[in-house]
């Protein structure tokens, strides 16, 4: 039957009018094509010197050329050095100890150079205060290679000469002496004593010179608390690993609290020894990493923080404190009780930016005498004031500055009143910064002084009362920058660097009479306190006792502003909804935003990268109909929000639902959105600090739902466990106490002949015989493991593992050797969801969707996981080209010249480890990351290949490391001492949650750990006998 | 009958020429030795009014001032030739001084001496080595020597270059002689077979014999009796594509096998005359082979710890070799890449300092292995204990290095599998050496079995 259907296949077509489809009908193509032009002119073509035959004749010698000159091998040249230093031998690391103080981070660490080429930071375990690398400082050795440094001075944004820059600071200098006007340093917190000390010279020398102390992220009100109580501007210093509980209100400790560093005595505490372990509340309103692994987790609103702080101190003061929801009163009966129970063995810590809120903290710390609480030897690594900044910008507006000197900082990018700071920067008559990118500041400003990185330079840090910490440049500048000290020194006239200086400075005051060389070679310093002669004891004890009546006095005092500070703190209210502004573990506060690595780095938490976000509550999201939601290949999309605070507006700003945000409360990070002096790529998210009012991280704000959908590169598409026990095994430990191992970590039961027997008992190959020699474990302790991911980027460095940019990652196409899983439980603890899947009937679909769903509250758990190293690999025996195979010694070996890229190694792995190359990730403009410029490809590790696109790569476990563990035996002729065997995980794992080694070796740490009874293997009914296992996650859950 | 007479004379004249050569090539040499040993004598005799043997001298000479002394040549210390009588012309310093000096260098300066100082200043402020334990004798001999007339190098060498280029002459007289002969031997014997055989003819024709013609046969040319058995056809063509399969194979197995590859580097290094002539072991240069993967160019400034003495070669004392001389390889050549290396390394040969310009050698690297295979000298050159040679082979013997090992896999896999595991006295092995020799019920093993096969060891 004939139809009369009309099909059409444009618009247009319905338009019976158009012209271009009348057009169509009769021609293929709508427009002329001036083929006669050029083809139809025979003069033209016939006078042409280029005949048919003779561009045949080019196209064949062409070829035949091509072909020719490819037959001979490429021609290397080697140069070696004219004059060898004699230290570097070519192939052989050195290692050097060193500092990193960049304002934000602080940390005593060693830098791996390879021929003169710092590749790899690693921790300093001479150290006792920071002596380990997070994400960020393991990553900054890659910044160093920016390609976006700025190379040399300039002034008004063209290149100028040191000599001419020195002449005109020191006109300047000069000129200011009697002028009235000012000059302002205007830095980040050095924390050295060195750098004090000269711009204190500094100082004396031009007159009228001040210094202004910035930071970027404050703790200015932890800092005014300290300095309320015991008189000196520093920070108090916690040892976690002395308490067995920690009382947490929104002290984000695991993260940048304070300067971060605590995580390493923290794990120690969280492991569970002799049926022991710590207990962690905590309160807050993000997600934060802290609060992910505390055992009971609070959501609360930062003001609700307040008053329950303040309620506890009056519980455990015995004293009445009103205000606040019975809810509170509840919570903070139990915790009062759980407090008095540990006696001095607790410790609370509060990150709120509320100055009352850290004097009532310091005053509880000293009630409960804790032992984890340290006020004598405070931490000296943050030093911002934001009154005296205050000052500066009204001082820079009135025009009273005449010179500005700004280092370790932008004020321009992190100022929430930036355009204040901006109007006030054209009315100094000289700003100079201190600039390592050409960014927003370096814009502002009249010049620019090109800084040089911490690897290029000298310095000195006291971290913390008596710890002292050296800096010494492991390369030569690799452009033409200097850095801050030496332009000071060099403007203060004289001969002398900032070398000189701080090893003058150092044997004068520091040292005693202790070698610089050694010092300089552990990189570390401790200064002992003087210890009180016998015969001073006299004296001692009078001064005691005046201490005591001062102290009295002081009491008096301190119990007044006390009452005032917890009156302060319970009438806090809410209104509306509250915003925390918090640092990414993988951004902080930005400095390194032009670092690829860390763009790559996925957040702990939400496991989204190249992105910075909203995060908010479900219900919160639903009530501003927000939504998140997978797509078709994976990816993830969100809402965008405008946010408003005061009388400032963030517009489009994406959204991620957390679970586990508190309601009324969203979180935004700082760090992303730079946008200038930043490779394109690198330019992502959006700068939370115009939201910074007042340098409070705590702010009052309005959401509105803007149009759009934001495409999130997030690698975790499924956040839940859905019950699933084996893969995270979790435990109580009331239970870990009581019950036997095979409770609480069951071996998986698989059927054999119609029996129900053991998974490991059931063996499908033959097994290799791999008593002799070594045989290499994994352990990972999923108590200890705290999620911070600084193993990830040291995988990173280590193995050359490319960076494949926002696309790829969210095509699912990241390349990370290691990752770290990150669970939440749909109830609201895992052992709910097992109860929960376990009670579901037969066809049980409805239940497992609703296992999908995180609760609102999630118990939180981290793995990470690389490659397993099967004894028995699945990827093995589907590998059609043997490119994967066994070692004797444990390691799943990959030979990448041989993976012909079938991938179905990758399919066949139930961990999903391998990763494949789908592009050229080096020397290809499409990926401009690292590995496209000369100066990028300098972090590179020779030892270890760049894969090519095609192949399948994945988790060696660092056999170049081991390889050199061995021939470094061999070499000495002697056997391998337990510890020496490493991998970059587990090198880089402050938290002591990854051990490596030999299991041959029964005396090994990591063979003890293989009989301990939490020990299990990841999904081990898969047969699989891997050589990565893992401890079973006890929580400290019992409560009092 | 006459041939045989004729042979019989051939051979003698070219016994006689053969003889006569010998000679020729033999009387040079002893000539040579006769002009030498009056020159020895005439130094000796001189040196001995000085109270000194110079024989003795230049041993002792050599084995303590060579390093910074030469006679006629300042280096890092002043020239020494007569530096007795020069010193007592020129500055009215007797023999005392010197052996003070000589003695106690630093002493002496420190005390404010005068030309001590000068001469300490003049030369960089390079403190001499004190030699305190040289006997005044020793001394004496060594003023004997730096005092006795140089035994008169031009003549010496110029005796070498007849010496050198007599024996070339005669050698390639010799050869044409030979090959001449041979020729005109070759040609009368052709000619006779000619003669001989149409003398042969002759007598059968007068004979009358009758030469056996080939007969033609009718039969089908074998060639197409082939074409025709398609069976044939069919088995010779799959022969055939095998056949040639199996050549393109093995051909294209050695694209980028570079066995024998021997560039030209930017200065000629001769391993031969640095590791075969002066017997220098090969870490001596390539140090960090013992310590990391790389064997490792050395630097130039290694280069220079010989070489600030060793400013010409001198060559064997039979002075350059045919061979050599054919290649170009004259003591002239080699002196000038010496210069080269100063040139490189920016060595002021006058005033024997560095200048700071330096030009780093660009050399042309011979083995490369790809980067997708680890290799470690220390593994193989400490812990294995293995032989440079054995991959590197007759390195001593090389004028040109070049590559002597196919650096294939299966040439890797091979030695692994061949190669004992160096266990004696190495705490590492102890136990695993145990264990493993009880598995294998032996008492030696091999890499292979030590796990030097498996794929990681060597690709990551």
């Amino acid at each position: 039957m004939a139809s009369n259907k009309k099909y059409w296949k444009s618009e247009a077509e319905l338009n019976p009018n158009d012209s271009i489809v009348e057009t169509l009908k009769q021609n293929e193509f709508v427009e002329h094509i001036p083929v006669d032009d050029f083809l139809g002119d025979k003069e033209n073509l016939e006078g042409s010197s280029t005949s048919r035959r003779d561009f045949l004749k080019y196209v064949g010698f062409s070829t035949a050329a091509a072909t020719m000159a490819a037959c001979e091998g490429p021609v290397h040249k080697s140069v070696p050095y004219v004059i060898q230093p004699e230290n570097i031998v070519p192939g052989v690391a050195n290692y050097y100890a060193t500092t990193i103080a960049d304002g934000f981070d602080f940390a005593s660490i060693l830098v791996k150079t390879r021929e003169g080429r710092p590749i790899k930071i690693e921790n300093n375990d001479r150290a006792k205060t920071l002596g380990g690398a997070n994400a960020r400082i393991n990553a900054s050795v890659l910044s160093l290679y920016d390609s976006k440094r700025v190379q040399g001075p300039m002034a008004g944004g063209e290149p100028i000469e040191w000599n001419i820059l020195d002449a005109t600071v020191k006109a300047k200098l000069a000129g200011l002496q009697n002028s009235g006007k000012q000059v302002v340093l205007l830095t980040q917190t050095y924390a050295s004593p060195s750098t004090d000390k000269l711009i204190g010279e500094f100082s004396q020398q031009f007159g009228n010179v001040s210094h202004v102390v910035y930071d970027a992220i404050s703790e200015d009100a932890a800092l005014n608390a300290y300095e309320a109580a015991y008189g000196e501007r520093a920070l108090a210093d916690y040892d976690f690993s002395k308490s067995d509980l920690i009382v947490s209100f929104d002290a984000d400790f695991l993260g940048d609290w304070q300067g971060g560093g605590y995580d390493s005595g923290y794990a120690k505490g969280r492991v569970p020894h002799e049926g022991k372990m710590s207990r962690h509340i905590h309160m807050e309103g993000n997600m934060s990493l802290t609060g992910a692994n505390a055992d009971t987790r609070v959501p609360m609103k930062p003001s609700e923080i307040k008053v329950a702080l303040a309620k506890l101190y009056g519980k455990l003061n015995g004293s009445t404190i009103g205000g606040g929801s019975s809810d509170i009163d509840g919570l903070v009966d139990a915790i009062a009780a759980e407090i008095r129970k540990a006696g001095s063995k607790a410790v609370v810590v509060c990150g709120l930016n509320d100055m009352n809120a850290q004097r009532v903290t310091l005053a509880i710390n000293e009630l409960l005498q804790s032992e984890a609480f340290d006020p004598d030897t405070p931490r000296y690594i943050r030093k911002g004031n934001a009154a005296q900044l205050n000052k500066l910008v009204a001082d820079m507006n009135a025009g009273r500055v005449g010179m500005l000197l700004i280092d370790g900082v932008n004020p321009m990018y992190s100022l929430p009143n930036a355009s204040d700071f901006a109007e006030g920067l054209a009315k100094v008559d000289v700003s100079i910064y201190f600039g390592f990118n050409n960014d927003e500041t370096a814009k502002a400003v009249t010049h620019v002084a090109a800084v040089s990185h911490y690897l290029e330079s000298w310095g000195d840090a006291e971290l913390k009362k008596g710890h002292y910490s050296l800096m010494q440049p492991v390369i030569r500048e690799l452009f033409d920058t200097r850095q801050f000290q030496n332009c000071l020194l060099t403007w203060m006239g004289g001969e002398r660097t900032y070398y000189d200086y701080v090893k003058e400075n150092w044997s004068v005051t520091i040292l005693n009479g202790t070698s610089w060389n050694k010092a300089l070679q552990d990189g570390v310093f401790e200064k002992v306190a003087p210890t009180v002669a016998e015969g001073d004891e006299v004296v001692a004890a009078t001064t005691v006792a005046e201490t005591e009546a001062t102290a009295t006095e002081e009491v008096v005092s301190t119990v007044s502003s006390i009452s005032a500070a917890l009156r302060a703190l319970a009438s806090s209210t809410s209104n509306g909804m509250e915003l925390t502004l918090y640092s990414k573990v993988g951004m902080g506060d930005g400095k390194q935003a032009n670092n690829p690595w860390l763009q790559e780095f996925p957040d702990p938490i939400s496991r989204v990268s190249w992105d910075n976000y909203i995060t908010i509550s479900k219900a919160d999201a639903v009530d501003l109909s927000l939504e998140n939601y997978n797509v078709a290949n994976g990816g993830l999309d969100g809402s965008y929000v405008n946010v408003t605070v005061g009388d400032t507006t963030v517009e489009n700003v994406p959204v991620i639902i957390q679970p586990g945000q508190a309601k009324g409360t969203i979180g935004l990070s700082f760090g992303y959105g730079r946008k200038e002096g930043m490779q394109e790529e690198m330019a992502t998210g959006v700068n939370a600090f115009p939201l910074y009012k007042d340098f409070n991280n705590v702010q009052a704000v309005s959401l509105a739902k803007a149009a759009g959908i934001h495409e999130f590169a997030c690698i975790q598409l499924h956040n839940t466990l859905m019950g699933r026990g084996d893969i995270i095994k979790e435990t109580t430990l009331q239970e870990f106490n009581t019950e036997d191992a095979h409770v609480w970590n069951p071996v998986p039961q698989v059927s054999l002949d119609h029996q129900e027997v053991p998974a490991t008992t059931v063996d499908l190959w033959e097994s290799f015989d791999r008593s002799i020699g070594h045989h290499f474990n994994m352990s990972i302790d999923l108590n200890a493991c705290t999620g911070c991911g600084a193993c990830v980027i040291a995988c990173h460095a280590e193995n050359n593992v490319p960076v494949v940019g926002k696309k790829e990652i969210r095509l699912s196409r990241d390349m990370h050797w290691l990752r770290i899983d990150r669970y939440y439980s749909s109830e609201e603890t895992f052992g709910s969801d097992v109860d929960e899947k376990e009670a579901a009937p037969e066809g049980y679909r409805g239940t497992m969707l609703s296992l999908e769903n995180p609760s609102e509250n999630p118990q939180v758990a981290f793995q990470p996981v690389m490659c397993q190293h099967c004894n028995h690999a699945p990827c093995e025996t589907v590998c059609p080209v043997a490119a994967t195979a066994h070692s004797r010694q444990g390691h799943n070996h990959m030979a990448y010249n041989r993976c012909v890229g079938t991938r179905y190694c990758a399919n066949n792995c139930p961990y999903k480890v391998r990763r494949f190359n789908w592009f050229l990730y080096n020397n290809n403009d499409e990926f401009n990351f690292y590995m496209n410029n000369d100066l990028g490809k300098m972090v590179l590790n020779p030892d270890v290949n760049v894969r090519s696109r095609g192949v399948m790569e994945k988790c060696s476990w660092c056999i170049q490391m081991t390889q050199k563990t061995i021939l470094d035996a061999k070499k000495e002729g002697r056997e391998v001492k337990d510890g020496e065997f490493q991998t970059a995980c587990s090198s880089a794992c402050n938290s002591g949650a990854i051990v490596f080694g030999d299991i041959n070796d029964n005396e090994s740490k990591v063979a003890k750990l293989k009989k301990d009874e939490r020990m299990y293997h990841l999904l081990e009914h898969v047969g699989t006998q891997p050589n990565v296992f893992y401890h079973v996650k006890v929580r400290n859950t019992n409560e009092a | 009958m006459k041939k045989l007479f004729n042979r019989v004379e051939f051979s003698k004249i070219f016994s006689l020429s053969l003889l006569l050569l010998s000679q020729l090539l033999v009387t040079p040499l002893f000539a040579q030795e006769e002009t030498a040993e009056p020159a020895e004598a005439e130094a000796t005799e001189a040196a001995a009014d000085l109270g000194g043997d110079p024989v003795k001298g230049k041993q002792l000479f050599n084995q303590n001032c060579a390093a910074c002394h030469a006679l006629n040549r300042k280096m890092t210390g002043p020239a020494l030739a007569n530096v007795e009588t020069r010193l007592y012309d020129d500055e009215g310093l007797d023999k005392e001084w010197l052996n003070a000096w000589i003695r106690n260098s630093a002493g002496m300066i420190a005390s404010g001496d005068a030309y001590a100082v000068r001469i300490y200043n003049e030369y960089n402020q390079a403190a001499m080595t004190a030699f305190p334990t040289l006997s005044d004798q020793d001394i004496d001999d060594i003023l004997a020597y730096t005092a006795a007339p140089p035994p008169a190098p031009v003549a010496t060498a110029a005796a070498a270059a007849d010496n050198g280029t007599g024996t070339g002459d005669s050698g390639g007289i010799s050869n044409q002689i030979i090959l001449g002969a041979l020729a005109v031997i070759f040609g009368l014997l052709v000619v006779m077979l000619f003669l001989v055989n149409r003398t042969l003819r002759r007598i059968a024709e007068a004979n009358g014999v009758e030469l056996a013609k080939e007969t033609a046969a009718q039969r089908t040319p074998i060639w197409k009796a082939f074409a025709q058995n398609q069976f044939l056809v069919f088995c010779s063509v799959v022969v055939l594509l095998l056949g040639s399969a199996y050549f393109a194979f093995a051909w294209m197995s050695q694209i980028g096998v570079d066995q024998g590859y021997a560039p030209i580097q930017p200065i000629h290094y001769s391993h031969k005359i640095h590791a075969g002539d002066n017997k220098i072991e090969c870490q001596y240069c390539h140090s960090s082979a013992r310590v990391s993967k790389h064997s490792g160019i050395p630097s130039l400034n290694v280069c220079m710890n010989c070489h600030k003495s060793i400013y010409e070669y001198t060559g064997n004392p039979e002075g350059p070799s045919a061979e050599d001389l054919a290649n170009g390889y004259t003591n002239e050549f080699y002196t000038n890449e010496i210069k080269k290396l100063y040139k490189a390394v920016g060595w002021d040969e006058e005033n024997q300092r560095y200048t700071g310009e330096s030009q780093p050698v660009e050399w042309v690297r011979i083995h490369n292995l790809p980067d997708f295979a680890y290799f470690n000298h220390a593994q193989h050159v400490t812990a294995g204990n293995i032989e440079c040679q054995t991959c590197h082979g007759p390195v001593e013997e090389m004028e040109i290095m070049y590559q002597y090992s196919p650096l294939t896999m299966g040439w890797c896999i091979n030695c692994h599998r061949e190669t004992e595991v160096q266990v004696a006295n190495n705490g590492y092995y102890k136990k695993i050496h145990d264990e493993l020799s009880k598995k294998y019920g032996v008492e030696k093993l091999t890499a292979a079995q030590m796990g030097g096969l498996e794929c990681g060891k060597c690709h990551y």
